[in-house]
């Protein structure tokens, strides 16, 4: 029988119907886990107070009306950078080391709505500034399946929240990468919403015009169910679309992909890859093709532009948005902002300011629109486009530092498509070295139905989303 | 294509002009990887975008409104408003004087 902590949502549902377990049972056994293995993996950064309450809050409700929300006592794990009403929000920055949120962002106000419960906020690159977790004024998470490695970031500790089977569920955003690379390294699945799906309100500003808060999970199953609840317009976020969200959860369980079509871009296999990563990309592709699918190579501009595009476009939002932390109505003096984020703020500055404007904003918003188009004709033919998340697997503790270009580095796979607003699952394809490696299905925007079928079932026709024995890894 | 060299003055201008406060350390480390940074946004220069306009804005929405009406889902009450703040007056946030201050002209 499997332990509280291996479940998924549906699971997790049924033990409540069943009266197998209780809420509290489930969350009791969670706390003892993280009472047990957080110290070294450096996971959550600050934990629900009232977690026990409000779970035997739910078992009372379950008791008297059986289960009536979809979410309803599922654990969450939630990067830090959603604002919780009466929990510590810092974005992992000593600037709001102690800011107590006066208000809820949407989608957490929405996953309560749906009966979750938080057990705490977990750890993430400062601001959201890195692919590693190594920017957090907090110390950095360590990788579940080898603590010498890191979590990929920036929300690196919702993943390996997952990875290490310390909630049932976690919430991430990607500005570009930070679900899916953190995923891949930490060998569970996220899903990055397309651009506006699901409303930023509420959630620490990164780069506005990317930023999708998405879940991540031990299956596109979970992921499917939580993106559907966290999704849909939001009059404060005045971006999130108009159109109605899909049933997401009804392309889940496909018998096989027949009739679907999907590239495998060809520029995304880098040359410096290594060989046995490209192995197991091009043996999902086989995969695919034998679940009905028709892939076939596709060419697209080579990824590294977006490393360009993206750093302008980025750190020129950066600039803009944390011009807010003055000290004066919330948080510390900016003097209080690690490096990394005193980079890209000033970075931002300078490709915003005078005389320079249009040779880097402008130009980097030009080339996007040539990605875009590259983007909407290719989703003419394909449903969908594969590839590698990250180049190759979670590298060691220490390999961001001195390297301000770290993140974009590791995310040339994955910028382009955040870059576009798209939406994509990252998923596990295989190890090499003992460590997990992420494949992407990207799908056009909106598609987010599309991504799932096809990502659940490859997921259900092989057995690679594992969970590290902690016994042995930590 | 050319390259471009970010100054060390430079940087202590972007510095005030994005109101950071840098170590003499930070002013030179700073210069040479904010070169370094800028090297690798240069080679979008390798692609032509004359006849191409700018995306600024990927969903395609565009003048997004509301009513002019007040939505109390989306007022603070003043005391939660002010609770974070440092410094506090009669209900209002205290701020540093600019206007006339001594302090040197920031830029």
């Amino acid at each position: 029988m499997k332990q509280l902590h291996e479940l998924t949502i549906k699971e997790v549902l049924d033990g409540y119907q069943n009266k197998d377990f209780t809420c509290v049972d489930l969350v009791k056994h969670f706390l003892a886990r993280i009472e047990k293995y957080n110290s070294k993996l450096n996971i959550y950064i600050a934990l629900n107070e009232k977690v026990l309450e409000e779970a035997a809050a739910i078992d009372k409700e379950i008791i008297e009306k059986g289960i009536t929300r979809p979410l309803q006592g599922i654990p969450f794990a939630i990067k830090d950078n959603f604002l919780t009403k009466g929990i510590v929000t810092t974005a992992s920055s000593n600037i709001l080391k102690d800011y107590q949120p006066q208000y809820e962002s949407t989608v957490i106000e929405k996953i309560k709505a749906a009966g979750a419960i938080i057990l705490g906020k977990t750890n993430m690159d400062s601001f959201a500034h890195g692919s590693s977790t190594e920017t957090s004024d907090f110390g950095a998470t360590l990788n579940p399946w080898n603590i010498d490695k890191l979590p990929g970031g920036s929300s690196g500790g919702s993943a390996a929240a997952i990875a290490a089977q310390l909630a049932t569920v976690a919430l991430g955003s990607e500005t570009a990468g930070s679900i899916r690379q953190p995923a891949a390294w930490c060998g569970v699945t996220g899903l990055k919403p397309t651009y506006g799906r699901a409303s930023r309100y509420g959630i620490v500003a990164m780069g506005s015009s990317l930023d999708s808060p998405g879940p991540i999970g031990r299956s596109v199953e979970d992921c499917a169910i939580v993106t559907e609840i966290i999704s849909g317009k939001d009059s404060k976020d005045a971006t999130t679309s108009p159109s109605l969200v899909e049933k997401y959860t009804e392309n889940l369980y496909a018998p096989d992909l027949r009739g679907v079509r999907i590239g495998i871009v060809k520029e995304y296999l880098l040359a410096e890859m290594r060989e046995d990563v490209k192995n197991l990309i091009l043996d999902a592709a086989n995969k695919l093709r034998l679940l009905g699918a028709t892939v076939e190579e596709v060419s697209m501009m080579d990824p590294r532009f977006a490393i360009g595009v993206y750093t302008v476009i980025q750190r020129s939002e950066v600039s803009s948005n944390l011009a807010r932390y003055d000290g004066i109505r919330f948080g510390h003096d900016r003097d209080t902002f690690c490096d990394e984020t005193k980079r890209r703020i000033m970075l931002g500055t300078y490709t915003l300011s005078a005389g320079y404007y249009d040779a880097f904003y402008k130009k980097a918003q030009a080339v996007r629109t040539k990605i875009v188009n590259e983007f909407d004709e290719i989703f003419k033919t394909y449903d969908a486009v594969i590839g590698a998340v990250s180049p190759g697997p979670a590298l060691s503790v220490g390999a961001s530092k001195n390297q301000p270009m770290f993140g974009e580095m590791e995310d040339v796979l994955v910028e382009p498509s955040s870059i576009a607003g798209l939406t994509s699952v990252g998923l596990p394809c295989g190890f090499v070295d003992n460590l997990p490696i992420g494949l992407q299905v990207t799908s056009n925007q909106l598609k987010e139905g599309t991504a799932i079928k096809i990502a659940d079932c490859f997921q259900r026709h092989t057995e690679f989303q594992l969970f590290p024995d902690l016994e042995k890894t930590v | 294509m050319h390259t471009i060299t970010v100054t060390p003055d430079e940087v202590k201008k972007i510095g005030k002009l994005a109101n950071l406060k840098l170590q003499s350390d930070e002013v030179t480390l700073f210069a040479e990887q904010f070169t370094k940074t800028i090297e690798v946004v240069n080679h979008l220069n390798e692609i032509d975008t004359e006849k191409v306009d700018v995306t600024y804005q990927v969903n395609g929405l565009s003048n997004v409104t509301r009513a002019d009406e007040i939505d109390m889902g989306r007022v603070l009450p003043q005391e939660t408003a002010l609770r974070e703040a440092k410094k506090t007056h009669n209900g209002f946030f205290v701020v540093e004087r600019l206007i006339d201050s001594d302090a040197e002209e920031l830029i």
